[in-house]
């Protein structure tokens, strides 16, 4: 029994921010599902010592000098915007404050 | 916004253990921005300091700011924290329009700094020991602005416009563990916390520290507890508190709103809320709900930070004295006494009278200057002693000017007044005004016999003895030198004069 | 000036060097081949044909007038469309970015205008690159030249059906977990993954920034080499970027040698399951590679079994939060729904209508793998099981200088066959996933055709993180012995394009 649910589908389309319809929400829960169910099993490959690796290869310290470098012109900035005003990006109004 | 009932704050204490926790965020001076080589400045034109980075444009990649981690590490040390061998960027996803790439590049379980401790002295002389749970580097969002609404906030907005230039500022937030034990000093203590926070990243030279600016930003946690429960209260978390007076009183607020509502058997809820310095109050913002699901994993696109010893302790070596210490010294330096030093303290006038005396000042002249006129003004005005248009250096000019004899108090307030309109400096203005005292004894003997000869009486009144009639003929002498003269020698002076006429 | 197209690149080079031809020539023959074919094949989502003369114009005046210039000047080539181009819209495949003209050029692009190799335009990918197909292109897929109704592989079906059909002696293609390897599989091409972090990713509009790797296409290991070396190097905009160089590939593939190689052959995947044919030839490959002075051991790498199970937690979790920026407000797409939405519902209905599938199938996993109370299960056991893979890897290196495989299960599959299976699809990566999650770089070389269809069939060698010249030393070798065998070229097996 799989435990994607269409709730919960619906629960990780509003974190992702995508306007899921019925038809998708019932369509990826079960394909979800079969995913989850076929990778789940991955827990059973590691035990608690195994560390985890985020970089394939081992890199650190890459820093860069605190020097400034040519920005993007304010058009340039803007030239891809759907709406923009006053040298700025425009939005509709936002719900929530953060 | 309808205004909570509160619980008279003795009360509350009696009830209740007060445990706080601070989160400051220090935004740091770098000449460049966390992630990319846009312009870290300010009051620029909107997004003119930007770049496919900190856009967060498809393809682009953050690069770390060396300067940024050194100043990090700089600031773990002089909060006494341990510097991690290993530290790590984390994604913490979320969607906001300020927010280019909808995640912020943050630390999660590997921070930079972490298990440190402060001492916070309150102004009763109360000493508190602050432990520092972590310090992280991330950076900071953009800018919007709302349009269309009645007050300029989000609620009932039309639109709203998106400025990054502020996006990818680098910024170092502090945390502290819970504080117990403050009581009825929370809100002092808290006060007093970010006030120290702010002293050591101005010594340390890596961030303006003006609140005013948000270079320094603080939400305060506060929650309560029956006395001699384990168990923490709920806490709430108040934001937008932009002023150390702000930080004292939403905490004290949020402690009375607090006690009230448990007092009366109900429960707090665990949210964000926003302080009103115009209110006076906290309202209620978003209720922390499983929607914050960050989802945290470490940064793919960056490598990991391993600071060597020899950066370590070449940083450490370069710290500056710590507050503490530095306070000790200047207090015996100076002389003062103990309630005196912990008044500028308070006041936050120590790196002013420092200053001063460092111009030859003598530190007490210092001290009642800034202490004295210079706050009365500031506070006449709404404003803080630093933005008085007067600089120590001109202070100790001032200061000089009457330990001198050159000028009276008196004098000195004027000239003072036309150094704050922008006349000139100190010694300048009694130049031009010829405000300088008449040392010349001729002169003031001249004014004197005047004096004297006009006032037959009071000359009768000396010459039997009674010395407080003098008064009458130094206030015309004062008058006719219109000031310029020293009252002491005046009055020596007409004492001779009445003696020998 | 038909004989052009046919030419591989370093055969252009030397033709070009000792101007025997001019750029514009080649330029202007791909450019109409590019015509004849290009409807019929799809490979490009835009076509820069005057820009494209206009480099090879001023390559050719320089020549003449004896400027030394880099190897592969004139030389033209495609690039995928998930590289950002300042001249060229760069859509990922994906509606949501369409038309989208970048403000900067990804690094690689400034390293090949730098070297002045004539860029023809832009290839068909995979919505943002995930797939193994095309099929999920929001602009139609490309196909395969050997059959036009099978697909060319994915992501980089564009790269590699461009290369195949002669419309571009070279490519550019991007491997997160064999976007390039199964392409040149599949439609007889070369493709390499090279060492994580030898590319510059800056540009590459990130997929799985732990897995993406750039790398060339080609229809010859010394084509692929020469591009290669053209565009590796450390750059300081990718922080993840190897800080020196790894040497010459040319000279690797010049050397191309077998002999007394020790050539791993991995035990998880030697072809149990894998398409007969495709067993077949990579039987007689291994076979060649012996007489050719190699020895082959066997290595065994469990943890090989879960690599597909890591590799499709990984991968969407790093992708979800990749593609959060696609939010209609700095670039893109904008979808506003009825009425006075706020700017959350316009984020997602533009999300919603931007999105193909199979994109947003792997968003909404890859929230799920990260999200509190699963991530210890599914994203942070899929890190822990990277770091066995490379335990495996490197306990294989440790008796083996390379190591070997088919490139892929099947040779290349008919339109519409895996779409709706996702599971099903995902299998055609078995062999090209562990190299992405251990970040050692990775070749497929085309062996021969498989015989129950006639198309193609890959070998992939595997080097050490570091080691790719290994990788065109032991391909060019067994490419020069088959070219021998077989008296021609692979492509010139492939049956005529069937064009109306």
């Amino acid at each position: 029994m799989s435990e994607i649910t269409p709730e919960l589908v619906r629960h990780l389309a509003g974190l992702s921010r995508i306007d899921l319809d019925e038809a998708e929400v019932a369509r990826f829960t079960e394909q979800l599902g079969l995913i989850v169910d076929s990778v789940a099993k991955i827990s059973q490959a590691i035990d608690g010592n195994t560390p985890a690796t985020s970089h394939p290869i081992p890199l650190a310290n890459v820093f860069r000098p605190d020097v400034v470098e040519p920005s993007l012109t304010q058009e340039q900035a803007l030239s891809g915007a759907p709406d923009s005003g006053q040298g700025r990006f425009r939005v509709a109004a936002i719900l929530d404050e953060e | 916004m309808a205004k909570a009932n509160l619980m008279d704050y003795e009360k509350a204490l009696e009830l209740f253990e007060v445990v706080i926790g601070l989160e400051v965020h220090v935004e740091l001076n770098t000449n460049t921005k966390m992630f990319c080589g846009c312009r870290n400045d300010f009051g620029d034109e909107p997004n003119t300091n930007v770049c496919p980075i900190c856009l967060g444009l498809p393809g682009s990649l953050p690069a770390v700011n060396g300067k940024a981690i050194e100043s990090s590490i700089s600031i773990g040390l002089a909060l006494g924290c341990q510097i991690a061998p290993t530290g790590r960027f984390s994604r913490k996803n979320y969607f906001y329009p300020d927010l280019a790439k909808n995640f912020q590049t943050s630390q999660y379980d590997e921070p930079i700094a972490f298990e440190g401790a402060i001492d916070v002295e309150v102004p009763s002389g109360n000493k508190y020991t602050v432990l520092i749970e972590r310090a992280h580097m991330e950076e900071d969002a953009g800018k919007l602005t709302h349009i269309g609404g009645a007050t300029g906030r989000i609620q009932g907005a039309e639109y709203s416009l998106v400025d990054y230039n502020r996006a990818g500022v680098p910024l170092v937030e502090i945390v502290t563990k819970p504080v117990y034990g403050a009581g009825a000093e929370a809100p002092e203590l808290a006060a007093a916390y970010v006030r120290l926070i702010r002293e050591i990243v101005k010594a340390l030279g890596v961030s303006d520290a003006r609140m005013e600016r948000g270079n320094v930003r603080c939400d305060a946690n506060v929650s309560l507890r029956p006395h001699g429960q384990e168990k923490l209260g709920t806490r709430t978390e108040t934001k937008n508190v932009n002023s150390l007076r702000s930080i004292e009183r939403a905490v004290r607020y949020e402690i009375q709103r607090q006690a009230h509502i448990l007092a009366g058997g109900g429960t707090i809820i665990q949210e964000t809320r926003h302080w009103h310095e115009d209110k006076g109050a906290t309202s209620s913002g978003r209720p922390k709900s499983d929607a914050d699901d960050y989802r945290y994993f470490p940064e793919p696109d960056l490598v990991p930070v391993k600071p060597s010893t020899e950066l370590i302790e070449r940083l450490r070596a370069a710290l500056p004295e710590n507050p503490a210490d530095r306070r000790k010294r200047l207090a015996g330096e100076w002389g003062f006494a103990e309630m005196e030093f912990r008044d500028v303290v308070n006041a936050g006038l120590l790196d002013q009278i420092e200053e001063t005396v460092a111009n030859g000042a003598k530190p007490q002249a210092a001290r009642k200057w800034y202490a004295g006129e210079l706050s009365r003004i500031a506070n006449a005005e709404d404003k803080d002693v630093s933005e008085l248009n007067i600089t120590p250096k001109q202070v100790a000019e001032l200061a000089t000017l009457v330990e001198s004899g050159k000028i009276n108090d008196r004098i000195a307030r004027e000239v003072l007044s036309a150094v704050l309109t922008g006349e000139g400096s100190p010694e300048q203005i009694v130049k031009d005004r010829g405000l300088e005292v008449v040392s010349d004894d001729g002169a003031l003997i001249a004014a004197i016999d005047e004096a004297l000869k006009k006032q037959p009486d009071v000359l009768e009144k000396i010459r039997e003895g009674k010395v407080q009639a003098a008064g009458a003929v130094i206030g015309a002498v004062m008058q006719a030198m219109k000031g310029q003269a020293d009252a002491a020698r005046v009055r020596e002076l007409v004492l001779e004069r009445a003696a020998s006429l | 000036m038909s004989d052009l197209i046919r030419l591989n690149a370093s055969e252009l080079v030397e033709l070009l060097a000792k101007r025997e031809v001019s750029s514009v020539e080649v330029t202007q023959a791909h450019l109409d081949q590019i015509a004849k074919v290009g409807d019929a094949v799809h490979s490009f989502l835009h076509i820069s044909g005057e820009s494209a003369l206009a480099t090879a114009k001023d390559v050719d005046a320089r020549r003449a007038a004896g400027e030394k210039l880099a190897d592969l000047a004139g030389v033209p080539i495609a690039v995928k469309d998930n590289l950002t181009t300042t001249d060229a819209p760069t859509t990922a495949g994906s509606k949501i970015l369409e038309g989208w003209i970048p403000p900067y050029d990804a690094t690689v692009v400034t390293k090949l205008r730098n070297q002045m190799l004539p860029i023809l335009g832009k290839t068909n990918l995979d919505e943002f690159a995930m797939g193994s197909s095309t099929e999920f292109s929001a602009y139609g897929p490309s196909k395969n030249p050997w059959d036009l109704e099978r697909i060319p592989g994915g992501s980089g079906g564009g790269s590699s059906s461009v290369v195949s059909s002669f419309q571009s002696p070279l490519a550019i293609g991007s491997d997160t977990g064999g976007s390039i390897r199964f392409p040149g599989a599949v439609t007889g091409t070369v493709g390499i993954k090279p060492t994580y972090g030898a590319v510059s990713r800056y540009g590459l509009i990130a997929l799985a920034s732990s897995l993406d790797q750039i790398g060339p296409v080609a229809r010859n290991v010394l084509d692929a080499a020469y591009l290669q070396d053209a565009i590796a190097g450390h750059d300081p905009h990718d922080s993840t970027s190897l800080p020196g160089s790894l040497g010459s590939m040319v000279e690797a593939a010049k050397r191309g040698s077998l002999k007394g190689k020790r050539v791993g052959l991995i035990k998880q995947l030697s072809g149990d399951g894998f398409q007969q044919g495709v067993r077949n030839r990579f039987a007689e490959a291994l076979k060649l590679i012996t007489d050719a002075g190699a020895e082959i051991v066997e290595v065994d790498c469990p943890s090989f079994e879960y690599a597909i199970d890591a590799y499709y937690l990984i991968l969407p979790a790093e992708a979800s939060s990749n593609l959060a920026k696609f939010d209609s407000v700095r670039f893109g797409m904008r979808v506003a729904p009825e009425g006075t939405p706020t700017i959350e519902r316009v984020m997602a209905a533009t999300r919603e209508a931007g999105f193909g599938p199979e994109v947003k199938r792997r968003i909404i996993l890859g929230t799920y793998a990260l999200s509190s109370g699963s991530f210890d299960k599914f994203y942070g056991a899929a890190q822990k099981v990277r770091t066995l893979i490379q335990r495996d890897f490197d306990a294989a290196f440790a008796k083996a200088d390379v190591l070997v495989s088919p490139t892929a299960p099947t040779t290349a599959f008919k339109f519409g066959e895996k779409v709706s299976d996702p599971l099903a699809m995902y299998l055609n990566d078995i062999a090209t996933i562990p190299a992405n999650l251990a970040g050692i770089p990775g070749i497929s070389v085309p062996i021969g055709l498989a015989d129950e269809d006639n198309l193609p069939v890959g070998i992939q060698f595997l080097a050490p993180a570091h080691e790719d010249a290994r990788l065109y030393e032991v391909g060019a070798a067994l490419e020069g012995i088959l070219e021998g065998i077989w008296g021609k070229r692979m492509m010139d097996f492939a049956p005529e394009l069937k064009v109306n």
